[in-house]
């Protein structure tokens, strides 16, 4: 299993590299100017020596290992410094600026992320607990009318995009009832009960959003392997033994059945950070998924290699936590 | 003559043939050989017809289509003529589903924004088919080749698409719409986009099929009478991978037109002259407290056809997967 882990660590390095390097060619190789947004009063002398100090002159290749230190070097540890009150980033060393606000992209990423993960990860964990008991009982009621039912929900949450289910609740309980805000307000600080139940109102549509999509494939993936352990032997060996339907389903059953949905949750990870561009979107919740929307449309260079390489390393993350997940729980894969 | 085309006289014949050949591979082929001219397709027809949402799928699906590129013909209204005295009412007998703040009739925007994302779904879901199809029959067939080509497909999926695809139609849509006009360049732009960032889950199906193909015993004997490899894949591997083909075929329409909603919803599709049903959508969230219905014509069309296509590809799968045929 170490070895497994470590080969695996291993060609994990040449995929982030290589996806590294398609992010800064895609950017790179588009005409837009990071000058074009300054006015048009300065001089073509001075807005070529800008362009020189930006560093946009040089060989790709150079741009490409000197844009891959800062990124895998010195912005991780300006984050450790940040987090810790250390200091082991170089004093007045270079980082990687925006072109839009001037300061530093970790910065704005640091800034940022909470809203994402709260906003992600409740949504995520919502789905979790709404998907495991919806696909049990489908499985061991199969063809009954709740499954039926359970089914062609999850079908539903499946097909219909985070965008229209958004703006649908926006629509019905925000415009039409007035329960909850549409705007989610990221300046809103809980101190007491009252502002807990404020943060809970403006959180709960977007959450929803999220985790019943969430929910819809992952109880697809939990009814599937549910009914694939349903039939097995030791099933029925655990109900000769006189076991209580109880112990054979949630214990027997539940446990082998959860092997692959644990690693579907791990693999799905990214792509939720994914949606969550669009619902961050929707909700404005000015999260990370904002940012790169805000940075593309400025041609912010800088901003959307720093994010579109993020999601990466969370993609190449999860998928080998998934692979090492996969076999710790299940001993019977080997990978050596 | 008659019980060939009567299937109620024909049940035991299968096993007559069947008990007449006791031996391993060879009563299957007899039985085909001996049975009546039932097209395969027809069967695949049979038991997707018991699929009732399968059913309901296509049903709808074949409404979708009928309503966006018949219907036009029918309800003439031009999508961008301006009736400036209707702007922003409800649905009414001259609009059936109102007009926008400009006063353009949102049932001929829906249809022409229709034709639109269908046409972007068929023909995405079309690029991806072809390369997946392509680099998963050159994956499995040719030994040499697997290794390099799914270490390329793992990277593909290792990609972060919606930002990928984001940043690159920022960056690419000005020379492309100078080049083929602001619509034609759009189209192409995204269509190729999605289709180049949507194979890899085709690929990986093919390849698997091809794989388990590739040892039984008629591509054997192809080779052995000196079949060369293009013929053997167009002729012999290609139409036994069809169904996962077919299967992944309506997968990909329904992310295809997802996707191309929500690039539209993000402002970064096509523009707002020129509607897709993601595009009505996210101009018509502006309009949210006046016209809330202005935000359901279009989620709707997105939701139920990609629910539609779904069901279309879940009764395919039963319907192509021979194991489970009959039942």
């Amino acid at each position: 299993m170490l070895t497994f882990t470590i080969r695996r660590l291993l060609t994990a390095i040449p995929t982030l590299l290589f996806i590294s390097f398609i992010i800064f060619l895609i950017v790179k190789l588009s005409p837009s100017d990071p000058t074009a947004g300054l006015p048009l009063t300065i001089p073509p002398e001075v807005r070529e020596q800008i362009r020189e100090s930006l560093g946009v002159n040089d060989p790709v290749l150079v741009q490409y290992f000197k844009w891959l230190k800062l990124m895998l070097w010195d912005e991780p540890l300006h984050l450790i410094d940040g987090w810790l009150g250390t200091s082991f980033a170089p004093e007045n060393g270079t980082r990687i600026i925006s072109y839009q606000t001037r300061s530093p992209v970790m910065d704005l990423i640091v800034q940022r992320m909470p809203q994402t993960l709260w906003v992600v990860g409740t949504s995520y964990i919502v789905g979790i607990i709404i998907a495991m008991p919806l696909g049990i009982i489908s499985a061991y009621r199969q063809y009954s009318v709740f499954d039926q039912i359970g089914t062609f929900v999850s079908m539903v949450g499946f097909s219909v995009p985070t965008f229209f289910t958004g703006v649908l609740f926006i629509v019905i309980f925000a415009v039409q009832l007035g329960w909850f805000p549409s705007v989610y307000d990221t300046t809103h600080e809980v101190t007491d009960w009252d502002s807990f139940v404020v943060q809970l109102k403006q959180i709960i549509m977007p959450v929803m959003v999220l985790g019943l999509y969430n929910a819809s494939q992952i109880s697809r993936y939990m009814r599937a392997s549910m009914l694939d352990n349903l039939n097995q032997d030791y099933v029925r060996t655990a109900r000769a033994k006189g076991l209580t339907e109880k112990t054979v389903v949630l214990v027997h059953v539940l446990r082998n059945s959860m092997i692959p949905v644990v690693t579907v949750i791990a693999l799905n990870i990214p792509a939720v950070f994914g949606g969550a561009i669009i619902t961050e979107q929707v909700f404005k919740v000015n999260g990370i998924g904002q940012l790169l929307i805000i940075a593309i449309q400025g041609g912010d260079v800088p901003v959307v290699q720093t994010v579109s390489f993020i999601f990466a390393i969370l993609i190449v993350l999860f998928n080998l936590l998934a692979d090492i997940l996969y076999g710790l729980l299940d001993p019977r894969i080997r990978y050596d | 003559m008659t019980d060939l085309q009567d299937p109620a006289n024909r049940p035991n014949q299968p096993l007559q043939t069947a008990g007449a050949t006791p031996a391993g591979a060879v009563p299957v082929m007899e039985m085909e050989a001996s049975a009546p001219p039932r097209n395969q397709w027809w069967d695949v027809w049979e038991q997707f017809r018991t699929h009732k949402g399968a059913l309901f799928g296509l049903g709808f699906f074949i409404f979708a289509l009928l309503f966006v590129f018949v219907g036009p013909l029918i309800w003439t209204i031009d999508p961008q003529y301006i009736d400036i005295r209707a702007r922003n009412t409800g649905p009414s007998l001259a609009h059936p589903m109102g007009a926008d703040q400009l006063g353009r009739d949102t049932m001929a925007r829906m249809m022409a924004g229709g034709q639109t994302s269908i046409a972007v779904g068929l023909t995405a879901m079309l690029l991806a088919l072809f390369v997946g199809t392509l680099i998963g029959v050159l994956a499995g067939y040719f030994k040499k080749l697997d290794g390099p080509l799914m270490r390329l497909t793992d990277l593909f999926l290792a990609l972060p698409l919606l930002p990928l695809l984001l940043v690159i139609i920022m960056l690419f849509r000005d020379q492309l719409r100078a080049a083929f006009g602001p619509e034609g360049g759009i189209f192409i732009l995204i269509v190729f986009v999605i289709g180049i960032t949507s194979w890899m889950q085709t690929a990986r199906v093919v390849r698997g099929d091809v794989l388990a193909i590739k040892e039984r015993e008629f591509v054997l004997a192809a080779k052995s009478i000196g079949t060369r490899p293009s013929r053997m894949i167009l002729r012999h591997i290609l139409p036994n991978v069809m169904s996962p083909i077919m299967v992944s075929a309506t997968l990909g329409i329904a992310n295809a037109i997802i996707t191309e909603s929500a690039l539209s919803f993000l402002g970064l599709g096509f523009p707002s002259d020129f509607p897709t049903w993601g595009r009505l959508l996210f101009d018509a969230t502006d309009w949210l407290q006046q016209n809330p219905e202005r935000v359901i014509w279009p989620g709707l069309a997105i939701s139920l056809t990609v629910l539609s296509v779904n069901y279309i590809g879940d009764g395919l799968r039963d319907a192509l997967d021979p194991r489970i045929r009959g039942r």
